[in-house]
């Protein structure tokens, strides 16, 4: 039971990272129909730009602040740069796009950081708090919390504001979108921005529990893009209920047969999942109209 | 004979049912046209026939044979094609290639044949080129069969989708809507090719917007309203049906109608 | 398109070489005459070295053109099978005694096994739902190949005993790029030759659309998977060749950055052009090779050139330089 518990709260805190990558990945597939690849890094330069501003000499939570931001000027850069002037590319072509900006950012890191492991203080401390005879870091709670209140934040938005309206209208149909007067370029740009700050996010979230550096969002991006199919691309709770399934997956993978075997016990469920439901948990079917 | 008939087909999208028990018979060499309003499910009944949806209740039968659900090409390898209503091109080939797949059902070669490029598969190659090339004259297109399909036409678009159905050599063509679209004289020359399919003995079943081309060329009409039928006959008779006229114009219009004709 | 512009003489040839162009055999020849006259520039055993994996790679790409350029479908787990190859010629004569030769046979048709039995399954989704699928099965092979250490000596890979042809051992920089060669070639040669036949056309019109192509005969399902399985045969044969060349193998020859890495070249060379696989290899092959003299800056100009490439030649280089010199031609 506590080693079940236990499970459970480590699945959690990791799965919740992935889902906000794939949530990050269903954003901008929304707005533009665009896998970038490139989201796992927005995760690695949140954690890695806080690392180094608190190591500055900032303090945490304006560290922490700047790196967003920061962030989300690379995510605006990436959009404006590099996926705006190929826009009507073939879809393939825009995703290695992102890919080479994905490797592009990692040798950045690369260069203006560095190539070593780092940290930050977890923000209530290290003592593991007991519940039920499991141990938890104070830190796992921060990550859930922080990741809800980032999901209620975007649900707001989307939801209550005109631009929310927009990036909806855009995500069902581009044309008409853009028919009725919406500027579509800037709500794609819109949503690298939003992703972006949601990856930085959950990479400051994570740092004092996994350790973050320059190559960290590869197997995120990875992880994160098979939570978001696991959900059903383009569905924010499939993105959300993927992500954490994918992490209670692997948790319960490595504790109850080999650590080794965890990712493949989890690509086994995904791709069980999708020979059954070829559309994911909650995607659409779609009937196709000829 | 007949070669297609269907018996209370039907099939719905969620709360909306498309087609609604529609029964109809289709006799060898015949043109047999399906009209109706927009939204009446003619090109949902056509997708249904073809294979690309599966029906909800009822049955398909192809020479008498129960065909229900087959997939679309195992249907094609039992004689039937057809076009669509919006053009399915491939557009990265050529004309000629793309009627070329239309041969596909009667080529035979296999896999590590064709790797190995065998006398069989070059034979093979020039046979379907040759009937490729055949069907474009037939249509009129034989000067354009190196043409990428990608820079052509629409009505040219048209008829190559005729042309790529033709060299299938099927006993049953479905044609959707072969003249939206087109001009008056691109209108024309879909009507010929159509006199002259029925002339070589192949079964036609047309749906088609331009009632003046119905008309024309169609043996038997069968109309359709809402998913169901309203009616079915020769050209004359189906003109003259005050169900048919109704559905057309509704209530208040045929009445503006009897108005200014009387 | 211009023709009348040009002296009467003039257009004799001009036609003679386009239809010299359109040749079957013109890529062939053109693809024998590079890969021959290519030693005249190698000057070191290290540039034999460079280009024997260019066309190593190249062969791998070959297959996954096929499946990618011409049938339509994403594989992001291609580096599965240039695994299954790998180990197939490593463990092959290190744990049950066959020689190399057979090994790499036995590789190529267990890939194919393989390759046949998830097809089906894989192949029916679509888009990003095949990527992702494609990219759990590659990460599952690479994932057993690095926890079965007793027979695959885990992370750390194994040693790959050399290729003898009867009492010939097939070693050296040179000697692996002639085989190199000489499979490209043939590897290049039946692709083509698929292109031009039933099997070819089919592909290519399930790529433009699937369902056009069922209502005309076509049995998707199958030809996507025939295609699936010749991809993987491809890329068994290049992983084998890739460890017997080295001597070495770790399962990173069938990681996920492999795997994206041969879409990469696919897609930068061009998808659905066979001359592509080779420009697109050669590129990001050399290209990482050139650019170890940057020392930190290499992965930042890798991924701007990537990008580039991608903006401004987006159909890939070799359809993209194609198009303008045809428009500049006539």
């Amino acid at each position: 039971m506590a080693e079940n518990l236990q499970f459970a709260f480590s699945g959690l805190t990791v799965g919740t990272v992935y889902a906000l990558v794939a949530l990050g990945f269903t954003l901008i597939y929304n707005a533009s129909d665009v896998i970038n690849f490139a989201q796992g890094e927005f995760v690695m330069l949140g954690g890695m730009t806080t690392v180094f501003l608190a190591m500055a000499g900032l303090p945490l939570p304006l560290a922490a602040l700047a790196a967003i931001a920061s962030t989300v000027v690379v995510g605006l850069a990436l959009h404006r740069l590099a996926i705006e002037p190929a826009r009507t590319a073939n879809p393939i072509v825009l995703i290695m796009i992102t890919i080479g900006a994905s490797i592009f950012l990692r040798g950045l890191a690369q260069v203006v950081f560095d190539k070593r492991f780092h940290t930050l203080p977890p923000i209530f401390g290290s003592e593991p708090i007991r519940i039920g005879g499991a141990a938890i870091l104070p830190q796992s709670l921060v990550v859930l919390a922080g990741a809800v209140v980032i999901v209620v934040l975007l649900w707001a938005f989307v939801d209550r504001t005109l631009f929310g309206k927009a990036l909806i209208a855009t995500s069902a149909n581009r044309l008409a979108a853009r028919l009725v007067g919406i500027d579509t370029r800037q709500i794609v740009g819109f949503s690298f921005a939003v992703s972006a700050a949601i990856g930085a996010a959950a990479g400051i979230l994570i740092t004092p529990i996994t350790l973050t550096s320059f190559d960290v969002g590869t197997l995120l991006a990875l992880k994160g893009f098979a939570a978001a199919m696991l959900g059903g691309i383009g569905s924010a709770l499939g993105a959300v209920v993927g992500g954490l399934l994918l992490g209670l997956l692997e948790a319960f993978a490595a504790g109850y047969l080999s650590s080794q075997y965890k990712d493949a016990v989890a690509f086994l469920v995904i791709l069980a999942v999708l020979f059954a439901m070829p559309q994911g948990l909650f995607g659409k079917t779609r009937v196709e109209r000829v | 004979m007949i070669v297609l008939s269907t018996d209370r087909l039907s099939i719905s999208f969620g709360a909306l049912r498309a087609v609604d028990r529609v029964s109809l018979e289709v006799e060898e060499g015949l043109v047999f046209s399906i009209i109706g309003p927009n939204g009446a499910g003619k090109t949902t009944l056509f997708n249904v026939i073809s294979g690309l949806y599966v029906a909800d209740e009822g049955r398909v039968l192809i020479a008498g044979e129960d065909v229900t659900a087959l997939p679309p090409d195992k249907l094609a390898r039992r004689g039937l094609s057809r076009t669509f209503q919006n053009l399915q091109i491939f557009f990265r080939m050529t004309a000629l290639e793309n009627v070329m797949v239309g041969c596909h059902r009667h080529e035979a070669t296999g896999l590590i044949a064709d790797l190995l490029h065998l006398p069989a598969v070059l034979q093979q190659n020039r046979r379907s080129r040759e009937r490729a090339m055949a069907a474009l004259a037939r249509v009129g297109l034989a000067s354009m069969a190196d043409q990428p399909a990608g820079g052509m036409s629409y009505g040219a678009l048209k008829r190559l989708e005729i042309a790529r159905a033709l060299a299938s050599e099927p006993r049953l063509l479905l044609l959707d809507e072969p003249a939206a679209g087109c001009n008056a004289v691109e209108t024309e020359e879909i009507k010929a090719i159509i006199r002259a399919l029925a002339a070589d003995g192949v079964t036609v079943v047309l749906v088609e917007h331009d009632m003046r081309l119905v008309m024309n060329v169609s043996d038997c009409i069968h109309v359709l309203a809402d998913g169901h039928t309203l009616a079915e006959g020769a050209a004359a008779e189906v003109r003259n049906n005050p169900a048919v006229i109704e559905a057309y114009l509704g209530v208040h219009g045929t009445r503006e109608a009897a108005l200014a004709v009387g | 398109m211009q023709d009348e512009t040009l002296t009467p003489a003039a257009r004799p040839i001009r036609s003679r070489l386009a239809s010299l162009r359109r040749h079957p055999l013109a890529l062939p020849a053109a693809l024998t005459v590079l890969v021959a006259v290519t030693p005249l520039f190698l000057a070191s055993s290290y540039h034999y070295r460079i280009a024997a994996l260019v066309l190593i790679f190249a062969l791998a790409c070959l297959g996954l053109n096929l499946l990618m350029g011409y049938a339509g479908q994403i594989s992001l787990g291609h580096a599965g099978f240039m695994g299954i190859g790998a180990y197939a010629v490593a463990i092959g004569p290190a744990h049950l005694g066959l020689p190399s030769w057979l090994s790499l046979l036995a590789g190529a048709a267990l890939s194919a096994l393989v390759a046949f039995i998830v097809g089906r399954p894989i192949l029916r989704l679509k888009r990003h739902y095949l990527a992702v699928a494609t990219l759990g099965f590659g990460l599952l092979i690479a994932i057993v190949l690095t926890n079965e250490a007793e027979f695959t000596g885990g992370p750390d890979g194994m040693a790959v005993e050399r290729m003898q042809l009867f009492g010939w051992t097939a070693k050296g920089t040179v000697t692996w790029y002639w085989i190199s060669a000489i499979t490209f070639l043939l590897g290049a040669k039946l692709a083509l030759n698929l292109i031009d036949s039933p099997t070819g056309r089919a592909l290519r019109a399930i790529h433009d659309g699937e369902v056009a192509a069922s209502v005309l005969g076509v049995d998707v399902a199958r030809k996507k998977l025939a295609a699936f399985v010749l991809a993987a045969v491809y890329a068994s044969v290049a992983g084998s060749y890739l460890a017997l060349f080295n001597g070495h193998i770790t399962p990173d020859v069938a990681g996920f950055l492999r795997s994206i890495e041969l879409v990469a070249m696919v897609v930068l060379g061009g998808m659905g052009s066979i001359l592509g696989s080779l420009v697109g290899t050669a590129v990001l092959v050399v290209l990482p090779q050139t650019l170890t003299v940057l020392h930190d800056y290499e992965h930042m100009v890798l991924g701007l050139i990537i990008i580039c490439i991608m903006i401004f030649l987006r159909e890939g280089i070799v359809p993209t330089l194609a198009a303008a010199l045809g428009a500049r031609r006539s």
